[in-house]
């Protein structure tokens, strides 16, 4: 196998194994602070339902978190086996992130152990509940440890280069790079997103099915308020990570929105096609990218024309970038229709082809996940550290990536199978109406 | 003290805790999947669900924090390792993927059925021979340097006595440690049918484990003589090893103090373990690499050192209520506590 052609399949490899890592990963950041919450509202309001919500949500994050730890472990060797070269510079200048990343995640690992089986082994059920603050917390930290570690290939600090030897390495100058604030806060909070819209996408599935329970609509109550807050949380974040790029990476919010001449007063652009490098069937707002690059309608934002053919990303990164802030924007509305419907009774929050919706809002939101890390991944390339490493200079010399390609696909084919089997076994089998039954029955035995 | 050498201390430390935890995961599956071919399943997996089930993950981030912290501490690894070991590593994640995908499936998610049994107890034996294979290789003379990069010699490697060897240790070494454990903790739990079983176990692998080590050692002349004379100059701490091992088997024979026996176990093999550590010393691959040309620059060893120190702090106190929690806990232990959500 030829350098190019392993470059090629390390590329694949990493691409599939990251796009299949993330989805977990990204519930496992976001669902235990949604347990949390309603874990919290249950024992505060002494309703059953919200307890219940907790600990159902609970069996099934055990079962993703599963699926994260062997995938997050995965990825993590991947890195040292498919991109030798980026790592051992990187191991010299950000490893201190990476290492404290398996901190945050040894503590979260603890404690799940920990939460999982002393359910009702306390008296008082705060104290289970102080349980999950460091799974919650540990889940978060290792978002943020290893967002900084992306955040760092895009916004390389902290080092020179002198001869060809790192020095003056300032292992914490580099963490806090400048797309470090924007980035973190972006996973952040659209992790915590997605993992509210999965879950309203799991109510309104089982209202869809015809269960009118109540428990239901206080699940999809709940999470839609929460989805709603972190959606705008998501788009005021989305509108700094902007202003990052156009500082700090130009390259590649000018290849995300077509902009090919640096001009002031510029347009977003928004869909269409490229046809012999002229744009067309595009929505155009007018001033929208200035806006979104400077804060000022008038101010000139960098094109293509500034930079060379060779160093910057491909073109397509713009379907990317467009699909990403669709769905987020379609979310808002879903969720603000949502909230305002039910405050105002209007009846076309309990018909179903609202609720529809909110079902395929869940798939959605993990699509615009996915679109929004393929964005940075591919809108960084060529660079796997910007401006100092390429990644084809960065693979692995080994000829046999395209069968480790083979044998992880078939893994994560399995592993997706796997847990969609499960899952919906789990909470098939098991209905909230079946379970309210048998906890009434337990109940009454043990009064007996 | 240099920084290097604290460096490599700690890791060789996590590493030898992912040894000891895992081989208990490991070995576990495998007498839980021998033991259904024999019609005794239900002996075991009562004891694996207690016990595993809420460790496991905690298992798999000693052997991340292991990996993580080598590219740390010695970036040059990520080169010469990561390029060398890409089959054989992948191989381990997509078994390390089967483990965790049984807790996944079958303790979480309710799936049964007899096969995932058995890979669950297969895949425990094939990770251990498929990383044991990086110490075969920090030997040296399995890998070339070549115009590309360093290459791995398989040829070499799979028709050499001493990868072979290590590997037959490796088993050896994992289910004799799992099944002491077991016996303890089953004894622990009050459940004599499975004390017995695993005493059992224990007593027949003592012997297998303590001759492919000494094996080793042999093996070790033939290969690389250098390493070899310094294992034979710190024969006292193999000496003190063994001696923990008499003690271990003794104690087994008499049905006598499980928990002592398993904590000689756990001396038995630290020694060792750090023995064989300090006489590969300087080397983390033969000829190639030491400690000390791969090490990463000061300033970002004090900073990991610095935050290892932190990490320690905030994790020792969450294991110590792990193991309170589903270890020293008899009544959870013994299973009059169900809690599981």
């Amino acid at each position: 196998m030829g350098n190019e052609e392993a470059v090629f399949f390390s590329r694949v490899l990493t691409e599939m194994t990251l796009s299949f890592h993330i989805i977990y990963a990204t519930i496992g950041v976001g669902i235990p602070l949604m347990i949390m919450m309603a874990q919290w509202v249950g024992i505060k309001k002494h309703d059953e339902h919200y307890i219940l919500l907790a600990r159902r949500w609970t069996r099934g994050y055990v079962i993703t978190v599963a699926v994260g730890v062997v995938t997050g472990t995965a990825i993590g060797l991947q890195l040292s086996l498919l991109w030798p070269n980026f790592m051992e510079l990187a191991g010299n200048v950000i490893a201190l992130p990476l290492f404290m990343e398996t901190f945050a995640f040894f503590f979260e690992a603890i404690f799940l152990g920990i939460y999982l089986y002393t359910w009702d082994r306390f008296e008082n059920q705060k104290k289970h509940l102080l349980l999950l603050i460091p799974v919650a917390l540990g889940a978060s930290f290792s978002a943020i440890f290893i967002t900084i570690v992306n955040a760092f290939m895009n916004a390389p600090q902290g080092f020179d280069i002198i001869d060809g030897h790192l020095v003056n390495i300032k292992p914490l100058l580099a963490m806090f790079n400048p797309a470090m604030p924007t980035k973190v806060a972006h996973v952040l909070v659209s992790a915590y997103m997605t993992s509210a819209f999965v879950l309203a996408s799991i109510a309104a599935f089982r209202l869809l099915k015809g269960s009118n329970h109540i428990y239901h609509k206080k699940a999809l109550f709940f999470t839609m308020k929460v989805g709603l807050i972190f959606t705008i949380a998501t788009v005021i974040i989305g509108d700094f990570s902007g202003k990052y790029l156009a500082e700090y990476q130009p390259e590649k919010l000018a290849a995300a929105e077509w902009h090919f001449e640096s001009e002031g007063k510029a347009p977003l652009i928004l869909y269409g096609i490229l046809e012999d490098g002229e744009v067309k069937y595009a929505f155009k707002i007018p001033f929208a990218l200035s806006i979104l690059a400077h804060g000022n309608p008038n101010s000139e934002v960098i094109g293509l024309n500034d930079f060379q053919k060779d160093e910057t990303p491909p073109l397509y990164i713009h379907y990317l970038f467009d699909a990403m802030i669709t769905i987020g924007m379609l979310m808002l509305v879903l969720s603000i229709t949502y909230i305002v419907g039910l405050w105002k009774k209007w009846t076309y929050v309990r018909s179903k082809w609202y609720r529809l919706l909110i079902v395929i809002g869940g798939p959605l939101s993990i699509l615009a996940i996915e679109a929004g890390w393929w964005l940075d991944e591919v809108g960084r390339q060529p660079w796997v550290l910007r401006g100092i490493l390429k990644t084809k200079d960065a693979a692995t010399s080994s000829g046999q990536v395209d069968t480790m390609l083979l044998l992880f696909a078939g893994l994560y084919i399995i592993l997706g199978i796997g847990s969609n089997i499960v899952l919906s076994r789990m909470f098939r089998k098991n209905t909230i109406e079946q379970e309210l039954a048998d906890r009434e029955l337990e109940e009454a035995g043990e009064l007996y | 003290m240099t920084l290097e050498v604290i460096g490599i201390s700690v890791l060789w430390l996590f590493l030898f805790g992912y040894i000891i935890v895992a081989s208990i995961d490991f070995g576990a599956g495998f007498f839980n999947a021998y033991s259904l071919y024999r019609g005794k399943q239900h002996i075991l997996t009562k004891i694996i669900q207690r016990y595993l089930s809420p460790v496991w993950e905690v298992t798999n981030v000693f052997l991340v924090f292991f990996f993580v912290g080598i590219v740390g501490f010695f970036p040059k690894t990520a080169y010469y390792y990561g390029t060398t070991l890409l089959v054989p590593v992948s191989i381990a994640i997509i078994l390390l993927a089967i483990r965790g995908s049984y807790y996944a499936f079958t303790t979480y998610g309710g799936l049964k059925h007899k096969i995932y049994v058995f890979l669950y107890g297969v895949s425990g034996l094939f990770i251990p021979a498929s990383l044991s294979i990086v110490i075969t290789i920090s030997e040296g003379g399995f890998v070339n340097m070549e115009q590309s990069g360093p290459i791995l010699d398989y040829f070499k490697l799979f028709t050499s006595p001493l990868s072979w060897s290590i590997v037959v240790l490796s088993l050896t070494a994992v289910l004799y440690i799992s099944a002491v454990f077991l016996t303890w903790y089953a004894d622990h739990a009050n459940d004599m049918d499975a004390t017995e079983l695993m005493r059992k176990y224990a007593l027949i692998w003592a012997g297998p484990c303590i001759l492919t080590a000494a094996g080793i050692i042999v093996e070790m002349h033939g290969h690389n003589y250098e390493h070899f004379t310094r294992l034979i100059q710190l024969w006292w701490l193999f000496a003190i090893s063994l001696v923990l091992f008499i003690g271990t088997v003794i104690l087994l024979w008499k049905r006598h103090r499980y928990g002592l026996a398993f904590g000689l176990l756990t001396g038995q093999f630290a020694l060792a373990f750090f023995a064989y550590g300090i006489s590969h010393y300087p080397y983390l691959l033969y000829t190639y690499l030491t400690i000390y040309d791969s090490f990463t620059n000061e300033a970002m060893a004090t900073a990991l050192i610095i935050a290892f120190i932190a990490g320690l702090a905030l994790l020792i106190p969450s294991l110590i209520l792990l193991l309170r929690l589903f270890l020293f806990n008899k009544e959870y232990v013994q299973g009059k506590q169900s809690n599981h959500p």
